[in-house]
């Protein structure tokens, strides 16, 4: 620890002999230095555009569908349905944001949401149980997923990459064998009435669940001081540390975050279909990640945030039915979750790339 | 086999100009063959730069270079310093401590191997024969991280001339080599050196020169046959070793007589005002049993040469870097330093402005306003929201009353220039009112001006507190500083007060305490 310290003052000690350090006089130092930063202070409109780049391609591809599809695309059952049946993603993905802004993966998301659809669906339609003492015991389950991950990755150190795809793996393993492989049907009509059935403007209610939650996690991130400790925590624990910040405790909170809420979205995932089988909310994991990072290149390009998240699972969403209505087969999805995952993390990666070399 | 008279490197009025400076101004060495050659100087005297200029990384502005008597244009490109024979271990060693010590040797081969298969146990029974030629005892399957350090120091010199001879091999220009070695010894216990200095004769017994960059006068007298110092780019001297004193050597090193006494101030000196902070047998890594006072309103310096862990002591205070022992006292409160975390010195008063700046100081992709707050994110939390606008006007008010510029609070960090950034974080730091003020390289890669304003903040924040700063500038150190400790070998040994903080009289005491036994705590 010490030595490796050591070592690195030496590196930047040698540096001192380097231009910037032997700079010239005053005055020509202080004029040069302020230049680059008010050329990036005078480049913001273009930031401004990329910051809207995703929302006007999400309404050119509406416009476009609209105009191809009137009959089928451009309907308000149409409009519902898209909305309402990827709040599942649209929560899933939210909690998802939370680990990776601090600096973690979560892959165990997909595999939590089908824990706990799969903990209702056993617990109440084969045992009996109240449909709200279940809902609670798996929400308790995905607190413990999210506790053993965050121990393993934080106190451990073992990279969150690896912790959580094997806990991913585990519960796929645990959930096909307490299923005994069948999808078990029969939850409580009372879970189903208040995800689905029941609507607002047409929309089931669960769309409006997703919502709330964005809403909830945009006031933390923008209006907290955890929101900023997080990012913080996520671009360089050492800084976060020596600022006096809770790391340790920061990034295990995150991924019980992660976990909590896609226990949450195994309820929704309950509710919506009255079932669950062994491998329910495991497509989740792909599509959560490709929204995850296509929304951390719009409205604040560069970070991980709630709104960015929301519209780029409804543009995937609405790229995804558009061209089915067009009757292309189901594979188009994997073909547009993928293409976007890829896509979304190399324009991050070209953002970065320029925001360093225009960078001091 | 080159003619012994012929010198192996002979460089003449190297130059290299830095931004108008001159890092190096006319620098001569000469190096023969099968010697060790020891290569002296303070910190920017240009040792660095001259070590760049032989591996290719910096192209000078002047000088020539001769290789066993042929002239060799420079710049050097890179990669030519191996076909010149010139091979280099710097004080990192490069090696990866989570791979064998056989891998570790065979690095450069795998990287260069064409070959489909590589066969491991032929590779381990030549690490195996390598290590009986220079005599040194290292287990070939060992991982490295789990060897002694001087062990890994070895196995680093060990690969370099094999890679040396390698390259002669391949050129059919055998004879003609150079190991250099860049501060082999910072990190290594005084009584591993020995091993490593049978190990450096070894190798000079077939010719091979070595050129040994080097802090400690000890050292350099026990190994090397002759010496060149450095001294603010010039060569302010060359000679044989085993005919010069120590003193004449730091004579050469500062440019002037040692002064006479170096022990006459105490540990007890102080500005008689109110202690505000007080540590007591604080260790850690090369720290030992270090105690001492901090009074109100001072400036205190620490220096010291490299590996003398002058600038540990800040980390450790601010609970930085784990595994220190001790025990502080601010106020009435007394803390088990084993115990100390960021969070509970800065409960304390205490505030850190570490030296990198870039990975340890500031996260540069997010905002000025945004690494400003970090600290005090919790004061603008009311009324159920953080107040965005209310936190934007105080980094406005900050930046503009500390004169960071351009005053945009929401400017990304990293574009700001170097003077800037460090102002900055001066000034987040300031917001909590820190009674202990802990600095490392305060004024690192900062310019002139802004440099000047920086002395001026931490003169401020010492009206509210105390400043410790740890400096490898003995000049900024006379500038600010009410006190300097100077640290050897891990110890503080004494301390400088008042108009005795001089550039010169800190320099004196550095090298003076380094080749005069150590006293007794």
């Amino acid at each position: 620890m010490n030595e490796e310290r050591g070592a690195d003052m030496t590196t930047v000690r040698k540096d001192v002999e380097t231009p910037e350090a032997a700079g010239p006089s005053t005055d020509t130092a202080a004029g040069t230095a302020a230049d680059p930063a008010e050329k990036a202070a005078r480049r913001r409109p273009t930031g401004r555009l990329e910051a809207m780049a995703l929302p006007l391609t999400w309404l050119a591809v509406i416009i476009v569908f609209s105009i191809v599809e009137t009959d089928t695309f451009f309907t308000s059952a149409n409009a519902a349905s898209i909305l309402a049946s990827q709040a599942v993603l649209v929560v899933v993905t939210l909690g998802l944001i939370v680990p990776l802004i601090a600096g973690d993966f979560d892959l165990s998301i997909g595999a939590v949401v089908g824990m706990s659809a799969l903990i209702i669906a056993i617990l109440n339609a084969q045992h009996g149980w109240s449909i709200w003492a279940a809902i609670l015991v798996a929400l308790i389950a995905g607190i413990v997923v999210g506790l053993v991950n965050g121990a393993l990755t934080v106190l451990l150190g073992i990279d969150s990459l690896i912790v959580t795809l094997g806990m991913s793996t585990l519960l796929a393993g645990v959930a096909l064998w307490i299923s005994g492989a069948n999808t078990i049907t029969g939850v409580d009509q009372t879970l189903i009435d208040i995800v689905i059935s029941y609507r607002l403007f047409g929309i089931p209610l669960e769309f409006y669940y997703a919502i709330i939650f964005a809403l909830i996690l945009w006031y933390v991130f923008a209006f907290t001081p955890l929101g900023q400790r997080l990012l913080v925590v996520g671009r360089n624990r050492e800084v976060a540390r020596l600022s006096g910040m809770r790391v340790s405790t920061l990034r295990i909170g995150a991924l019980v975050t992660s976990a909590f809420v896609a226990a949450l979205g195994g309820v929704l995932i309950a509710g919506t279909s009255g079932s669950a089988g062994p491998t329910t909310g495991l497509d989740l994991l792909l599509p959560a990640f490709a929204a995850a990072f296509l929304g951390s290149t719009t409205i604040k390009p560069g970070r991980f945030n709630p709104w960015g998240t929301v519209i780029a699972v409804y543009f995937l969403v609405t790229g995804i039915t558009g061209l089915q209505l067009l009757g292309l087969q189901s594979f188009v999805q994997n073909i547009f979750y993928g293409g976007a995952l890829i896509l979304a993390v190399s324009f991050s990666q070209i953002i970065r790339r320029r925001r360093m070399k225009r960078g001091v | 086999m080159t003619n012994p008279t012929t010198p192996l490197v002979r460089i003449r009025g190297l130059t290299k100009i830095f931004g108008g400076q001159r890092a190096l101004d006319g620098v001569d060495l000469t190096i023969m063959p099968g010697e060790v050659h020891g290569l002296l100087g303070e910190n920017g005297s240009g040792k660095s730069t001259l070590i760049k200029v032989l591996s290719g990384f910096h192209t000078p502005d002047g000088g020539t270079l001769e290789v066993a008597g042929r002239d060799v244009p420079l710049p050097l490109l890179p990669g030519q310093h191996r076909s010149l024979g010139f091979e280099f271990v710097h004080q990192d060693l490069g090696l990866v401590p989570s791979l064998s010590v056989t891998e570790n040797l065979m690095l450069g081969e795998i990287a260069a191997s064409r070959k489909a298969a590589y066969s491991w146990r032929a590779a381990r029974e030549r690490a195996a024969k390598m290590f009986a030629r220079y005599d040194v005892d290292i287990d070939p399957d060992a991982t490295v991280e789990r060897i002694r350090p001087v062990d890994r120091a070895m196995l680093a010199i060990v690969r370099a001339v094999e890679s040396i001879r390698d390259g002669a091999a391949a050129s059919g220009d055998a004879g003609a080599n150079m190991l250099v070695l860049d501060e082999p010894t910072v990190f290594l216990p005084k009584q591993e050196v020995g091993q490593l200095f049978s190990l450096v004769k070894r190798i000079t017994s077939d010719g091979s020169s070595v050129l040994f960059v080097s802090h400690d006068l000890d050292e350099v007298r026990e190994i090397t046959d002759r010496v060149t110092v450095l001294r603010d780019g010039h060569t302010s001297g060359s000679a044989v070793t085993s005919e010069t004193s120590g003193r004449e050597l730091v004579t050469m090193i500062i440019g002037r007589e040692l002064a006479e006494h170096p022990h006459e101030t105490s540990a007890t000196t102080a500005t008689g005002r109110d202690v505000v902070l007080s540590v007591r047998g604080l260790s850690h890594g090369p720290l030992q049993d270090v105690s001492f006072d901090l009074h109100e309103g001072e400036v205190l310096g620490f220096a010291g040469l490299v590996g003398s862990g002058y600038e540990e002591v800040v980390y450790s205070l601010f609970g930085a870097s784990p595994g220190a022992t001790g025990a502080i006292s601010a106020g009435d409160r007394t803390v088990d330093i084993a115990n100390l975390t960021p969070r509970r010195a800065m409960s304390l008063g205490m505030a850190l402005v570490p030296g990198d700046r870039k990975n340890a100081g500031s996260v540069g992709t997010l905002s000025l306003g945004e690494n400003m707050n970090l600290t005090v994110l919790d004061r603008y939390f009311r009324g159920w929201r953080l107040r965005h606008g209310t936190m934007r006007d105080n980094v406005r008010q900050l930046v503009t009353e500390f004169d960071v510029r351009p005053a945009l609070p929401d400017l990304e960090y990293g574009s700001f220039s170097g003077g800037n950034q460090q102002k900055a974080l001066m000034a987040k730091w300031q917001q909590i009112q820190p009674k202990v003020l802990l600095l490392h390289e305060p004024t690192q890669g900062v310019d002139v001006g802004a440099r000047q304003q920086i002395f001026d903040m931490i003169r401020g924040s010492t009206a509210t507190g105390a400043t410790i700063c740890a400096s490898s500038e003995y000049e900024q150190l006379e500038t600010i500083c009410d006190r300097v400790g100077i640290f050897v070998r891990g110890r503080l040994v004494t301390f400088v007060t008042g108009d005795d903080i001089t550039k010169a009289r800190i320099a004196d005491l550095c090298h003076g305490q380094a080749s005069a036994p150590v006293p007794a705590p």
